[in-house]
């Protein structure tokens, strides 16, 4: 597809999360947690405040279509502020400072004095009902191209365990916002430039890593359509897949358009009462609904169920407008007869909603209020169909298609956080800021200086060990040695099942020094670590597997293996030395270095003969 | 205005200045603040009026009467400048608290509108007057609406100036209202209910627990503000709270402790005199400190344990005392009964002519003797108001398993 023909424009905001000591707003760990260690419990119901206008936000008065009532979980990592029940503690300074290096690695100018806002998000996800945001530097570039409009540091949100039950344990983590201008003309080079600020933030050392730890959210608008803010995308490989689908979905939608009007269809707002239809119907849903509720799509017949996107139709975006109102989805003509629904009933159906052959009839069911809702939830999306593609915040499903979440959020939702000072960030103390090495840089440095081949340079850069590697060098481990057992020793042990997670830096770094003094032959590393992974010590370790040998030692072993076979030694000569060799290092199974063995060997040797 | 900042050129609203730096609203809704130097005023922001919907009062439903002094109940934010400002006027009130039109129909009256810390005893026996006049005018319930850092005081000073035949319910929130989570709406359609609830004597209804599913009402003599800043705060001290409104059913639950709607005529003694003290002795305490109240008519003492004072202390209370102040033992355990008859301490208290608070917290005790001592200067009259329950304040027997 020419993406320059067709007017794509497309931005990304990164969501990342830091990985600092404290949370932003409070002194409490930024740990996750399991949801079964929770030690309280409760819940509130959110409100929409009245603006000065007398408005109420348009995405926050979509979530207050159902009064919903929020449950939280919250854990002896959670305190107070997690709970909006305690003022928030100053700005983490940890946090500010590695948003500001993330900053000058973009070569974006810093806010003099940074202000908290507040930002409403009443979906639940935040206590308060706002979540707390600070601008920190504006207009950065990165090299792959794309100007880096903001940045900001922002508290992450509670983690949904299931409908309106949240666990608090993520709120407040630090969140570095980077949002680019919508530079970016094709799929790829979404792709690419997520890649490159994904692999900007991982060289500070300083992010989480893992599932969820980072988001992207996509802006996409193509010529004639509108803007949509695809939330959530986790998956770097998914990114653009999801532009090209939603392209799609764009170009699908205005097709629609232009067929509707084309046809004279108009989105009858009239809802009729069809439940004594569904009476005896085959229809659990319908069978059992208090309230059943038509609207005649006058002109729809056949695109309400065609598709804009794989696994998605015009229906289902009428569907996900619907369940802002509590039903489960809706019912349409153009997918009737099906789930129980005859043939009988629809054209029953169609006549007392008056519809001929040219209209769709969508119905929902649900109680009285709900089907209400629903069925003008309907019709708004119905109505949109006519002029193209509704500006919507939407949220990504499994594979890359997406969903309706809410409108785009109006711009008037921040107010100051006036609980917050706020922070002055001094020339000195940008000044003093250290930009650490791009990851892109590292490898290269690495295959340079250590001759590694350009795999496990990259490897070695992008891993969790990383700055076990680079402090082990500095203390005098071989690279290839700390890089071998860094990723290959403890990748082959996790696939053995051994528990890694256990060996921490200061164990795999004394083990590494050990085999560096010649305390421990590096044969020997895997069954050491092995036995540190289940608890035992690296001193006791090293004694149980591979108590050293002094070579006093070594050269008795050898000569009673050489005085065992000396036939075979004076049959072979010094060509014994191969064979030799392997019968030695089996009997002091990796506690010697084979260098050391192979010198005492050919010596010895060579005194027998 | 426009500034340049970061090398491009920003559009913005101007806010304030902050030190030597303007605080601009971005168009993207974020403040920053940048030097002040940088920025051109390039024209007056728009003014902007509020859209205000008319609210709909119903005529059939009970007449209530809210009294603002401060508290923040209602709010409204500008999004434009962020400002928020809080909402006085009836009308205000009810846009902003959805339901609560639906409950009673409203005449609202501003009093004031200071922060708590700075309430006093003009603005209590304005509050009462203004109470007292309502319920002339046949209001069903009062709702006082009162920042809560001392609301406790307030409402102990209302309950003794008055005799009230409704309900007078004071109300206020723990987090403001600006914000969606905040606790207001819940507190203020529970204190509605409760204001046509079938309660007649001062109260204050705030959260029940940290969750939006009940609200205490707790008699206004017994009540205190027991933590900085979770919901549910407030506490009965020394009896269980008098009632609960469910939410968000709104049903009024009243404990047998509670005084029934119409249990007694309006009236009101609205005579405080505020030459009286407040003073939580500590060990090691300079008897000076109690020096300093020399000329005051009422001390009461928030003493140790079971209303204990250093012998140092004793000496220069006793002086006091003789000089014509009358001298109340409270206790800082605020849980209990305070006794003077078992230590010497105690029994030298005693002999020194100060009178025992008994169960009373310090804050209804310093309350009580500012309006004793605006009814009567006689010692023995105060001696004897001051040890007879006259509002719920004070409990001959102290209950076990609270
Ligand atoms: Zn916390």
């Amino acid at each position: 597809m020419d993406y320059e023909a067709i007017g794509l424009k497309a931005g990304i905001e990164i969501h990342q999360q830091l990985d600092t000591a404290e949370k932003l707003f409070c002194h409490c760990p930024t740990r996750l947690r399991d949801i079964s260690e929770r030690d309280g419990e409760f819940f509130r119901y959110l409100r929409a405040t009245e603006s000065e206008l007398g408005e109420i936000d348009r995405a926050a008065q979509e979530e207050m279509k159902q009064v919903r009532r929020f449950s939280y979980y919250a854990y002896d990592t959670t305190c107070l502020v997690e709970n909006d029940e305690e003022p928030p503690a100053p700005l983490n300074p940890e946090a500010l400072m590695v948003c500001l290096t993330i900053a000058k690695m973009m070569g974006a100018t810093p806010i003099e004095q940074v202000h908290v806002m507040r930002k409403l998000v009443i979906d639940g996800s935040n206590t308060s009902g706002f979540q707390r945001t600070a601008l920190i530097a504006l207009n950065g570039r990165i090299p792959a191209g794309a100007r880096i409009e903001t940045l900001c540091l922002e508290e992450e949100a509670a983690q949904r365990i299931h409908d309106s039950t949240f666990s608090l344990d993520r709120l407040g983590i630090p969140l570095v916002e980077i949002t680019t201008a919508p530079d970016m003309r094709t799929p790829e080079q979404v792709k690419e430039v997520a890649a490159y600020i994904g692999m900007l933030l991982r060289s500070t050392g300083r992010v989480k890593r893992g599932i969820g730890t980072i988001r992207q959210d996509v802006n996409i608008s193509i010529a004639g359509g509108a803007r949509v803010e695809i939330k959530g995308v986790q998956e770097l490989d998914l990114i653009d897949e999801v532009v090209r689908r939603e392209v799609v979905r764009q170009q699908q939608l205005l097709l629609i358009r232009d067929e509707l009007s084309a046809r004279g269809a108009v989105a009858d707002p009239a809802p009729i009462p069809v439940g004594d239809l569904f009476k005896e119907t085959k229809s659990a849903i319908l069978k059992k609904a208090p309230c059943i509720l038509a609207i005649r799509l006058r002109g729809f017949a056949g695109l309400v169920g065609r598709e804009i996107q794989p696994g998605r139709r015009l229906g289902s975006e009428m569907s996900d407008y619907a369940k802002k109102c509590g039903v489960g989805g809706i019912f349409h003509t153009d997918e009737l007869p099906a789930y129980g629904v005859t043939e009988e009933e629809v054209s029953r159906l169609r006549t007392l909603s008056g519809a001929d052959d040219a209209d769709c009839v969508v119905i929902v069911a649900g109680s009285r209020q709900k089907a209400e809702c629903a069925v003008l939830q309907v019709v708004r999306r119905a109505q949109y169909a006519l002029d193209g593609v509704p500006e919507e915040t939407r949220k990504m499903l499994e594979g890359g298609s997406t969903a309706y979440m809410r409108p785009l959020p109006g711009a008037a939702r921040m107010y100051p956080e006036t609980d917050v000072l706020p922070v002055t960030v001094t020339r000195e103390c940008r000044d003093s800021l250290v930009v650490p090495e791009l990851l892109t840089d590292k490898t290269g440095r690495f295959s340079a200086t250590y001759g590694f081949d350009e795999q496990l340079a990259r490897q070695l850069a992008y891993s969790d060990r990383l700055p076990l590697f680079e402090r082990a060098v500095a203390e005098g481990v071989k690279p290839m040695l700390a890089a071998r057992t860094l990723l290959a020793t403890l990748r082959e042990l996790k696939r053995d099942g051994v528990d890694t997670g256990a060996l921490g830096d200061d164990c795999l770094l004394s083990v590494l020094g050990k085999v560096e003094s010649g305390d421990l032959a590096k044969e020997a590393i895997p069954d050491v670590l092995r036995e540190v992974a289940s608890g035992t010590g690296v001193e006791a370790a090293v004694e149980r597997i591979a108590p050293p040998i002094t070579s006093d030692e070594l050269v008795s072993i050898i000569r009673a293996i050489l005085t065992e076979r000396e036939e075979f030694v004076r049959e072979r000569g010094m060509g014994a030395l191969g064979p030799l060799m392997g019968v030695v290092m089996e009997e002091v199974r990796g506690r010697v270095d084979g260098r050391q063995i192979s010198e005492i060997l050919k010596n010895e040797l060579a005194s027998m003969l | 205005m426009c500034c340049t900042y970061a090398g491009t050129e920003l559009t913005g609203t101007y806010i304030t200045s902050r030190g030597d730096h303007a605080v601009v609203k971005l168009e993207n809704g974020y403040n920053i603040g940048v030097p002040a130097a940088s920025i051109v005023c390039t024209g007056a922001a728009p003014a902007v009026t509020p859209a205000v919907s008319p609210v709909e009062q119903n005529p059939d439903l009970p007449g209530v009467a809210i009294i603002s002094t401060g508290g923040t109940i209602a709010s409204r934010i500008d999004y434009r400048t962020g400002a928020v400002t809080s909402q006085f006027s009836a009308d205000d009130i009810l846009r902003a608290i959805p339901g609560l039109a639906e409950i009673a129909s409203f005449r609202a009256h501003q009093l004031a509108t200071i922060l708590s810390e700075n309430m006093h005893s003009g603005l209590w026996q304005d509050i009462a007057r203004c109470i007292y006049d309502e319920i002339r005018r046949g209001a069903e319930g009062v709702i006082v609406t009162h920042g809560t850092d001392t609301m406790s005081f307030s409402a102990a000073a209302v309950s003794f100036m008055l005799e009230t035949p409704v309900p007078v319910i004071f109300v206020g929130s723990q987090r403001s209202a600006d914000r969606p989570s905040s606790d207001n709406v819940m507190n203020a359609l529970c204190s509605a209910q409760a204001a046509i609830s079938n309660l007649g004597e001062v109260a204050v209804v705030m959260h029940a627990s940290t969750s939006d599913d009940c609200c205490w009402i707790h008699r206004g003599t017994r009540v205190r503000k027991m933590h900085t800043s979770r919901r549910n705060a407030f506490r009965s001290i020394g009896m269980s709270p008098i009632g609960t409104v469910e939410y968000p059913s709104l049903e009024v639950s009243l404990g047998p402790a509670a005084v029934l709607r119409g249990s007694t005529e309006p009236a009101l003694m609205d005579r405080l005199d505020d030459r009286v003290g407040l003073l939580s002795f500590y060990p090691g305490m300079d008897a000076s400190v109690i020096s300093a109240y020399e000329g005051f008519h009422g001390l009461v003492i928030s003493g140790t344990g079971l209303g204990h004072v250093s012998a140092d202390s004793i000496r220069t209370l006793s002086g006091l005392i003789r000089d014509g102040t009358n001298v109340v033992m409270t206790s800082q355990c605020l849980n209990g009964r305070v006794c003077d008859r078992v230590y010497d301490t105690g029994r030298d208290l005693l002999a020194a002519g100060v009178i025992e608070g008994e169960d009373m917290l310090p804050e209804a005790a310093l309350m009580k003797l500012m309006w004793v001592l605006g009814t009567t200067d006689d010692p023995d009259e105060v001696t004897r108001l001051m040890q007879t329950n006259l509002r719920g304040e004070l409990g001959r027997c102290s209950p076990h398993g609270l």
